[in-house]
């Protein structure tokens, strides 16, 4: 493709690209093969298996695919992540952008500061602020829905960490939606808007083909990181009865609790795989609708 | 249009570049400066926070006096402190990870029950192995009771100082006992009476009367304070001899106590299932929310301690209560006891790395010193593993000569072996499913299938 | 018009909704730090500051936000440079199978974070002399964080037109200068979100932390706070309250100081 208009040139492109290159091959690509061999053993941190640790093929692979477990637990968390991610964050997080831009400023950065506080908050604390939110004898939310001894937690436990985690991650796709917008002329839509174009309108055709390449690359993180983490343990602690045991609590359950680390790395990669599939699926659906405006080429998405 | 070969190299000599300025820059490991030795101790203490005390006894007494003492023999030994604090589970993993690697201090502080499992992946040794015949001829060995020696032995060897040990009771409210219209000196001589006076108890309105730690949430302190002493209270170990105890009678009967408290309206079994439960129940019962209460020594000195507690009750001398933990009939207990607990504690080990382990003995069993364990203590009565001390302080406090006296001539121990968290979890879970409903039955037929996946039908005590 | 009203009363209520979500759960982090027992749930507070000048006397707390600002400083200045030449390249020259790379590595960071990796890393850093080094939580941390990074500003890259890079190299001007003068002013919004991005992951990191520093007077916040809990593994919530508050307050700063100064902000072509 002709768009090398910096006049880089391959060996300088590499020149660009080697130092983080290196960095990622020494302290990602090196441990996260390592984890990945971990798996295909009965790895232990302590005990006689970690003096000798035994290769065992694809046993861990075997146990984690039969145990019932593991089952329910991917279930519980796709949906979280459907959920609280593509449903949530993204959705949210794009309506806080994009209403943002027409606040007035001290009122933009209360929200915008509000937003991202929560997603600073250290996560222990985090857990303290939802469970005096949710408590059923002094929460806070029952006492203004006037519901005394509700117990969201555990009555409804995969919705409240839905609705958690949509609170707690909003502030990364508001941030990246809030910077994409400013890629689009306000010009363009000045225009849109004078030709009596609705907010529906103006979305659908002036914004959403610019900002394309950024949903499709918000989709694929939020979901990845809503994937791993860890937060809601702190919340529910995968109870009642496991009912919001999501993977990376399974995960925390197997390798940390249970010192199991061959185990647990044979469902990180599970989880590595199941995320692959997510990302066929969403690039799948926005190639398609990319198909008619000028740069459909696969992996490129060209200067607009 | 292939990726031509020489990034591939340039990427190798990159790497090997990044190592050797990287090396070059880290602040290279131990510095031997001015021909001094250096020791280093190690511990989930750190001043201003968690387990303060303790820290601040390292660098303000141990370390002063034991350089002091080594000046005078002529020695130039330095001691350096490295606080940790955090929880117990990582702190064990940092642990695990610096001995593995050859790193680490040269004395360790280290949960007892983790030293069986440190030992067999190769990271501990015995102290005689270590530190040479001085080990054995320690003044300190005949003050530490064999039951608490037995914190630091794992397969007949001694591989730790035993720092302390604790126990678990009955707390009470005595105040909702009077309401209840129940005796203020209350010893349960059964599982029966614990039951009887719950029932009592129900009557008074807002009130939970029984906290029996059950449910995953809760994690080590269902086990610790529920499933383990109740089990005990039958006359079973869960591991004993080399084999573990599965779903047999005796889990069914503790099983069948969980029900009763928990579907007979005697325990609250929500809270059970909320991630900060124990929170939860500490709180209730310093609001005189909770009736009887069961767990260790730790909730006296650290949780309603009317100064440092973390929900101090200005009244506690007057109102908390406790009482041993009976057997499900007398002399039905473990060893034909009429009562049980259950303990744990602290100990310290040599670093098998260490480069001065005669010295880092001479620290260690400095650190073990009557003088030591009683500076350690602060003015504050706790359990210490010497006799000579517990004599001395323990008077300044009733509960706890009450735990050195009456607690721990019954209590038992768990088994330092790694695979015990698991078995641990197992049980919490089968606790989970009673509170939630389930039989006992089933709950201990899920859990007898689960040891078998964990330990092996072998490993188990044949029903 | 009345459309137009009707808008604006829509913004308004979705705005005050939105105050709402987001203020309510941190009605605790408001009462709680001034309140001198306080508990996990929200109530009027025993008014105090003690809380805050505990802070203080900790020989750990203060310096925590030091070690805080200079791994998070360090990592968000080397992955925002890294990351932007890196996607830049990626950008203008097309590379067989690049996408394709990328996706992989943005895959494997999910790994990488997870509790599995932990003996891997750790035995890494140890062979490289990187523990406790704040480099080695810098570089450990950066790895983790690079692929995301450049995922994310290749779509800001892509997005730029190439005709100010065409007509800047007609005057002569040479690859790099290019990327400064011409195309980091385009791509500053995502450049400003990658720096708050890789502050924010930093900040709030722990378990990482925790293993590669061993001196406390290296060791971030994220690690003190734990610090803050008891024996038993209780919370000392006045405490720990109080240094959440302090501790999170300086990112929420940082972020209103660079959205107003550097990103966030339309330029409709090149000023410089």
């Amino acid at each position: 493709m002709g768009t090398d208009a910096a006049g880089l040139g391959r060996g300088r492109a590499m020149a660009f690209i080697l130092p983080a290159l290196v960095l990622i091959g020494v302290f990602l690509v090196f441990p996260a093969l390592w984890t990945v061999y971990l798996g295909l053993t009965d790895y232990r941190l302590t005990g006689l298996a970690a003096a000798e640790p035994r290769f065992v093929g694809l046993d861990n692979y075997a146990a984690a695919l039969t145990d019932a477990r593991f089952g329910s637990s991917l279930w519980l968390t796709v949906q979280f992540v459907l959920g609280s991610a593509v449903a949530g964050q993204a959705v949210l997080g794009f309506a806080v952008a994009w209403v943002a831009r027409g606040l007035r400023t001290p009122v933009r950065r209360a929200v915008e500061g509000l937003v991202l506080l929560s997603w600073i908050l250290p996560g222990s604390v985090v857990a303290f602020l939802w469970i005096a939110l949710l408590d059923r004898d002094g929460g806070t939310l029952n006492a203004l829905l006037n519901t005394p001894g509700t117990a969201w937690l555990l009555d409804h436990p995969m919705l409240s960490i839905i609705v958690f985690n949509i609170w707690r991650g909003t502030a990364f796709s508001m941030m990246l939606y809030s910077a994409a917008l400013e890629n689009v002329p306000p010009s363009h839509l000045e225009t849109a808007r004078l030709a009596g174009a609705s907010t529906a309108c103006q979305l659908g055709d002036v914004v959403l083909p610019r900002i394309k390449g950024h949903v499709l690359t918000n989709l694929l993180l939020i979901s990845l990181w809503t994937f791993n983490d860890f937060t809601p343990f702190l919340l529910t602690a995968g109870g009642p009865e496991g009912r919001s045991e999501i993977l990376p609590v399974y995960v925390y359950a197997i390798a940390l609790n249970g010192g199991r680390l061959g185990a647990g790395a044979a469902v990180s990669f599970l989880i590595l795989l199941i995320n692959l599939v997510f990302a066929l699926i969403y690039l799948r659906l926005l190639r398609a609708r990319n198909a008619p405006p000028t740069a459909a080429a696969p992996g490129g998405r060209g200067p607009v | 249009m292939r990726l031509p070969r020489r990034p591939a190299t340039t990427l190798g000599a990159l790497v090997t570049a990044l190592t050797l300025a990287v090396t070059a820059a880290g602040c290279g490991g131990e510095s031997g400066g001015g021909g001094a030795i250096t020791l280093t101790i190690t511990q989930n203490a750190i001043s201003g926070g968690k387990n303060a005390k303790g820290a601040d006894w390292i660098k303000n007494w141990v370390i002063p006096r034991f350089e002091a003492a080594k000046r005078a023999a002529g020695q130039n030994v330095r001691v350096r402190f490295q606080p940790n604090g955090v929880e117990d589970e990582v702190y064990k993993t940092k642990i695990a990870l610096d001995l593995k690697s050859g790193r680490g201090a040269d004395v360790i502080d280290i949960d007892g029950i983790w030293i069986g499992e440190l030992a067999q992946a190769g990271y501990l040794r015995p102290l005689r192995e270590l530190a040479g015949a001085a080990v054995d001829t320690w003044e300190g060995w005949k003050q530490i009771p064999p039951a608490v020696q037995g914190l630091g032995i794992f397969e007949g060897r001694k591989y730790a100082l035993p720092v302390g040990t604790d126990g678990r009771v009955l707390y009470y409210n005595k105040e909702l006992f009077a309401r209840a219209g129940l005796a203020a000196q209350w010893q349960p001589g059964s599982w029966r009476e614990v039951i009887d006076a719950a029932r009592a108890l129900k009557r008074l309105p807002g009130v939970t009367p029984l906290q029996i730690n059950a449910g995953t949430a809760m994690g080590e302190a269902t086990t610790m304070q529920g499933v383990l002493p109740l089990l005990a209270g039958t006359g079973t170990e869960i591991y004993s001899g080399g084999k573990w105890t599965g779903g047999t009678g005796a889990l069914r009967d503790v099983l069948g106590f969980y029900r009763e408290v928990y579907s007979g309206g005697l325990g609250d079994p929500r809270i059970q299932q909320e991630a900060q439960g124990r929170d939860k129940s500490f709180l209730e019962f310093a609001e005189g929310e909770i009736g009887i209460l069961a767990e260790g020594d730790y909730f006296w000195r650290s949780v309603v301690d009317p100064v440092v507690g973390v929900n101090p009750m200005k009244n506690r001398d007057r109102v908390v209560g406790y009482a041993l933990i009976p057997a499900a009939r007398p002399g039905a207990g473990l060893r034909g006891q009429d009562f049980v607990s259950m303990s744990g504690g602290s100990a310290r080990v040599l670093n098998p790395r260490s480069r001065y382990p005669a010295l880092a003995w001479e620290l260690l069993s400095f650190m073990h010193s009557a003088a030591a364990v009683e500076a350690e203590l602060g003015g504050e009565a706790r359990v210490t593993a010497r006799t000579d001390v517990n004599d001395k302080v323990l008077g300044r406090d009733p509960m706890l000569s009450f735990v050195a006296e009456k607690v721990l001539p019954v209590t038992a121990y768990r088994p330092p072996l790694a695979v015990y968290p698991e078995v641990s979890a197992a049980l919490q879970e089968a606790t989970a499913a009673v509170v939630s409903g389930r039989s006992p039955e089933e709950a201990a037929a899920a859990y007898h299938h689960r040891l078998t996946e964990l330990v092996g039908a072998s490993a188990i005590t044949p029903a | 018009m009345v459309r137009h009203v009707l808008a604006r009363l829509g913004v308004t209520a979705f705005v005050a909704v939105l105050l709402g979500f987001f203020a309510l759960p941190m009605l605790w982090l408001a009462t709680a730090p001034f309140d001198a027992g306080a508990s996990i749930r929200v109530s009027v507070p025993e008014f105090t500051l003690a809380n805050f000048r505990a802070l203080l006397v900790n020989p750990f707390a203060v310096g925590s936000l030091v070690n805080s600002a200079v791994q998070a400083g360090g990592a968000a200045a080397l992955v925002v440079v890294l990351a932007a030449l890196a996607a830049y390249a990626l950008s203008r020259v097309q590379v067989p199978g690049r996408d394709l790379l990328l996706y992989l590595l943005l895959l494997m960071s999910s790994i990488v974070t997870g509790t599995a990796a932990m003996v891997p890393i750790f035995e890494l850093a140890t062979r490289l002399n990187l523990i406790d080094t704040h480099l080695g939580v810098i570089l450990v941390v950066s790895g983790g964080l690079l692929p995301a990074a450049i995922f994310i500003l290749k779509d800001f890259t892509d997005a730029t037109p190439a005709s100010y890079e065409e007509s800047a190299r007609v005057f002569g001007a040479s690859p790099l200068q290019i990327l400064r003068h011409v195309v980091v002013p385009l791509i500053r919004p995502g450049l400003a979100t990658i720096a708050v991005w890789t502050v924010a992951n930093v900040w709030g990191g722990f378990l990482l932390q925790f293993i590669l520093i061993r001196d406390p007077g290296l060791a971030p916040g994220s690690v003190i706070l734990y610090t803050l809990y008891t024996e038993g593994g209780q919370p000392d919530l006045p405490l720990v309250s109080a240094f959440s508050l302090v501790y999170s307050l300086p990112v929420v700063l940082m972020y209103v100081f660079v959205s107003g100064r550097y990103g966030f902000r339309f330029h409709g072509g090149i000023k410089r």
